[in-house]
């Protein structure tokens, strides 16, 4: 049986960046959008650790922190602006939002 | 052992993550989300990252999801219908779909750093004891800046979910 290399590791994180784009792409419901970018940013941080592994030195883990922290943020302000937006147009639906379409 | 562990988890990553962008009820979305979480914590586990698996448990799956679900039950957003797409998009989704993904595919590939044999225990840098003392010592000012930046996030959450006084 082949060992596990860090090889592995970066294409699980290639799928789940695709699938996270994908789901960004076609979703409509807002929330499902912003946990499809926590997918992307889950698959960043497999990287920073990958390559904080290969070179046996630990700033890609402090990065994977920093990482942490701004989906943290990004989260909560993100559902700041949701139930905002909720409360305003009464849906979650990214394509019932047009107020800017012309 | 590490083999399995890592196919192991790594499938249930993936399928976990195709379930939450197929679900069409968004808590199922999240309950497929923290799957994924959880196994990308037993992921960095193997690759000796113990504090960063730790606070993937903690914050993802524990602080984000809750927040998640917290808002979904909040919103009442039901199950969401499809819309009819349009004719190009069924035409050349698929196509362009299997194009990025071989394009991606390509770039790992030739990008083929060293490629460290990864197994249980062969790294030990990822202690909260080497975290902490890189984080107050090298990193000591993106630290403090990250703090500025979560006091930023919290104001923005209340002002924008606050509902307006007259």
């Amino acid at each position: 049986m082949h060992p596990i290399t860090t090889v592995h590791y970066l294409a699980l994180s290639a799928a789940l960046l695709l699938i996270g784009t994908v789901g960004v792409l076609t979703r409509r419901n807002i929330v499902v959008i912003l946990m499809s970018i926590e997918l992307i940013l889950n698959a960043v941080n497999i990287n920073l650790i990958v390559f904080s592994r290969i070179w046996h030195n630990m700033d890609g883990q402090i990065f994977a922190i920093f990482v942490i922290t701004d989906a943290v943020a990004e989260a909560a302000v993100g559902l700041g602006i949701l139930i905002a937006l909720f409360r305003n147009k009464e849906t979650v639906l990214a394509d019932e939002i047009d107020l800017l379409k012309w | 052992m590490d083999v399995i562990l890592f196919l192991v988890f790594a499938i249930i990553a993936v399928v976990c993550a195709i379930n939450v962008v197929v679900q069409t009820h968004p808590i199922s979305s999240a309950i497929s989300l923290i799957g994924v979480m959880g196994s990308l914590a037993v992921l960095y586990l193997l690759l000796g990252a113990e504090f960063i698996a730790a606070a993937q448990v903690i914050v993802y799956a524990g602080a984000i999801m809750v927040l998640f679900v917290f808002v979904i039950m909040l919103l009442n957003a039901g199950a969401e219908t499809r819309k009819g797409r349009s004719f190009m998009v069924q035409l050349l989704g698929v196509p362009l779909l299997i194009g990025l993904l071989g394009l991606l595919a390509y770039f790992v590939q030739r990008l083929y750093l060293p490629g460290v044999t990864v197994h249980f225990g062969g790294f030990r840098g990822g202690t909260p004891l080497d975290i902490g003392r890189a984080l107050f010592t090298t990193y000591l000012l993106p630290f403090e800046v990250t703090s500025i930046l979560i006091l930023i996030a919290i104001l923005g959450a209340i002002v924008l979910a606050r509902k307006e006084m007259d």
